[in-house]
């Protein structure tokens, strides 16, 4: 490094070359080549770490870590006594909350939260650079084009699945603290594996709003955009879902004969089905399958949870019952595999438009 | 993939291997539109494009260009805006792919291996930008690691690099506080990080002040002789990039209407006339008879704007126009030969129909 310039990361590199000495040169210099995506998103990443939406980022995600772990630290210490043996006790910091506000729980934040971090970190990828006049000097020099795109939608992954990584070990950290509970392997596996699905859930989001930034040549239409679908989905999808279905499949006015209970579970069928093209939708079911291991099934007893729609609602249901009749790992992954894939193959097919539009277009301006 | 940086480039060879390998791929190639017969003429030459094609739907932004830029020199391509000019230099650098038509840089074909020849050309994009919220020396520093430089050589080049450009001062300022003709500095600086062979600049004078200008020019031109490089220059403000160019090129609405170096064209234009701007003192009508007896002189006429004369002739005749006046007793006030200005080359060259899109 040059002297006297301010290097914004010199301090951790600094550090960094206390824990890890660099090796002495050994005679000439050897060019190493690093792939031109890998520079990109190293600048991307110090772009986005030093930038006033990190902070932010910092601040909302504490907020939602913060919030709801207070008002779980006070409940489940009675869960606790409830729940048999204080098994998956653990995750219920993650998915308990206030009694009165059912949404002030960290999972719920999260799901709320993850399509606004994608939006936030992916709406002006492109676009700005064509505006700052940076991108034909950028893909002027010895890169492949791609490499632009690829470098930036990983910088930003990157930089999201850091800092949930953070919050969700300072939770953990707390908890193990403050609370006295500390996790079983269970548990953490199933925390990392909460971890993974929200980063591709945050990646379908930053997707998306990278697919905006290459078509629209203006951030603030990208943005608005972006968050104009992150509120119509979270907001009134579910309403804008159950009328669809009601008007494809209307539910029966009583359930008295066999026929109208026939009818009911074909409308019930096909409101799940459209509740499920929702990657939110998805996102939610998956996340209770993990965070709360009760089997669905034994649970249910019965007919008591003929009203629950999904996944989700049925292990409230059964959550609400208080039966400590946990899943292995594998039987829940087996529950939500379906989940995982679409919101896979969403991710992917809005990163390739993304892509095949970034790379068809013409670079001057 | 990046030759080393440390390899100096050596043109003349480069130029014969050009030659051989373009001929082998023609030969071979599968592409039957590229014009086999029509080899570089110049076997040293840099920069070749033969029948080189852009197509838009029904817009030809370029139509059949055919170039050659030997090394060393400095061309300039010359014509209005939207005549075709950056997407002439986009398709020599790989970034736009030709609708018909080859192309040759350093000896590589664009089209099929952008990132060796990128590695070989530096670039200054029209209205070329930077992250505002880095320092100059950060952007560079950005460039040189996408150029695989290893840190301590982009560390002493960048820090060489911006005193040329004479930078050295707001080296580490973000270059949000820089003005527009620091940022073109910084642009040529920034496009010589990776020590190319070929600077292509796209209207490198465009929106700075006149003294900033001369200064860019200045600079292009000690490039030209310290580093031996080979530059092409857009532009469509004539009388800004005529003294460093060594050949020109004129575009008219995607095709290349006439190139070679500025007597030539000048020559062209007048399609073998010389006219002389002639303003001399005393009276003017016995001025006009003077003129009229000097031998080559063909027509004497009174210039309509400026009180002086225009004398077309056929031969160099300035001397003894001189001569004649001065023996006359009027002394001469005024000599300038017409048509040596690229901006009355241009009119000259480009017919009227091209409705207000000539040059300022």
């Amino acid at each position: 490094m040059a002297a006297g310039s301010p290097d914004r990361l010199a301090p951790i590199r600094q550090g960094w070359a206390r824990l890890f000495p660099p090796r002495p040169a050994t005679g000439a210099v050897v060019m190493r080549h690093v792939p031109g995506w890998r520079v990109i998103a190293g600048k991307e990443l110090t772009d986005h770490v030093t930038s006033v939406r990190f902070l932010v980022l910092l601040v909302i995600l504490a907020l939602a870590a913060a919030v709801p772990l207070y008002f779980a630290s006070g409940q489940i210490r009675t869960a606790a006594q409830q729940v048999s043996g204080g098994q998956a006790i653990f995750l219920a910091l993650f998915s308990l909350g206030s009694d009165q506000f059912s949404f002030l729980r960290a999972d719920r934040f999260i799901a709320l939260l993850a399509p606004l971090l994608g939006i936030a970190f992916g709406f002006d990828a492109i676009n700005v650079e064509r505006t700052d006049g940076t991108l034909p000097r950028l893909i002027s020099q010895p890169i492949h084009r791609d490499d632009v795109i690829n470098g930036k939608f990983i910088a930003g992954l990157g930089v999201i699945a850091l800092t949930l990584a953070a919050m969700i070990t300072l939770v953990t950290g707390f908890g193990m603290l403050r609370l006295g509970i500390v996790p079983d392997i269970s548990e953490i596996v199933r925390l990392v594996l909460w971890l993974a699905l929200t980063v591709l859930y945050v990646g379908l989001w930053l997707a998306f709003a990278m697919l905006l930034s290459v078509i629209l040549r203006r951030a603030a239409s990208a943005a608005l955009i972006g968050f104009g679908t992150w509120l119509a989905i979270v907001i009134f999808g579910s309403l804008v879902i159950t009328l669809a279905a009601n008007l494809i499949a209307p539910q029966p006015a009583s359930i008295n004969t066999l026929a109208d209970q026939q009818q009911d579970l074909s409308a019930r069928q096909t409101q799940q089905l459209i509740t499920r093209l929702s990657p939110a939708t998805l996102y939610v079911e998956a996340t209770s399958a993990l965070l709360m291991p009760v089997d669905p099934v034994t649970a249910q007893g019965g007919a008591a949870n003929y009203n629950a729609r999904s996944i989700d609602e049925l292990i409230q249901a059964a959550d609400t019952r208080r039966i400590p009749s946990l899943l292995s790992i594998d039987q829940s992954l087996l529950l939500i595999w379906p989940h995982v894939v679409v919101l896979v193959a969403m991710t992917v097919a809005l990163f390739a438009a993304a892509y095949v539009a970034f790379m068809r277009q013409e670079i001057r301006a | 993939m990046t030759t080393p940086p440390d390899e100096g480039p050596r043109p003349a060879v480069r130029g014969i291997r050009a030659k051989r390998d373009s001929r082998r791929r023609l030969a071979g190639a599968a592409r039957p539109s590229a014009a086999v017969g029509e080899l570089p003429a110049d076997p040293r030459a840099v920069i070749v494009a033969r029948g080189l094609t852009k197509r838009y739907g029904d817009f030809t932004a370029v139509d059949h260009l055919d170039l050659d830029i030997r090394p060393g020199e400095v061309f300039g391509l010359l014509g209005p805006n939207g005549a075709g000019k950056t997407t002439t230099v986009l398709m020599l650098l790989g970034l736009s792919e030709p609708t018909s038509g080859t192309a040759r840089v350093v000896g590589l074909d664009p089209a099929r291996q952008p990132l060796e020849v990128k590695s070989h050309v530096g670039y200054l994009p029209d209205n070329v930008g930077f992250y505002g919220n880095l320092s100059g020396r950060e952007n560079m520093r950005y460039t040189a690691r996408l150029n695989n430089l290893p840190g301590s050589v982009a560390e002493a080049r960048i820090q060489g690099l911006l005193s040329d450009v004479r930078l050295s001062e707001a080296a580490d300022r973000r270059v949000d506080t820089y003005s527009r003709g620091m940022r073109q500095r910084l642009g040529i600086a920034d496009a010589l990080v990776k020590e190319p062979s070929v600077l292509i600049l796209d209207e490198p004078t465009i929106a700075i002040d006149p003294s900033g200008v001369d200064e860019i020019l200045a600079l292009l031109r000690r490039l030209v002789t310290e580093r031996n490089l080979t530059i092409l220059l857009s532009s469509h403000i004539l009388g800004q990039v005529q003294s460093i160019c060594d050949r020109v090129g004129f575009f008219s609405a995607g095709r290349l209407i006439a190139q070679g170096r500025l007597a030539e064209l000048a020559g062209l234009a007048g399609g073998g006339q010389l006219t002389f701007e002639v303003g001399a003192e005393g009276d003017q009508a016995d001025v006009e008879r003077v003129l009229q007896t000097v031998i080559g002189v063909k027509r004497v006429t009174h210039d309509p704007v400026d009180p002086r004369w225009l004398v077309v002739s056929s031969t160099d005749v300035a001397a003894s126009l001189t001569a004649a006046l001065t023996a006359a007793g009027h002394p001469v006030v005024h000599l300038r030969r017409r048509g040596e200005d690229l901006l009355e080359i241009y009119r000259n060259l480009v017919p009227e129909e091209t409705d207000g899109r000539r040059i300022a």
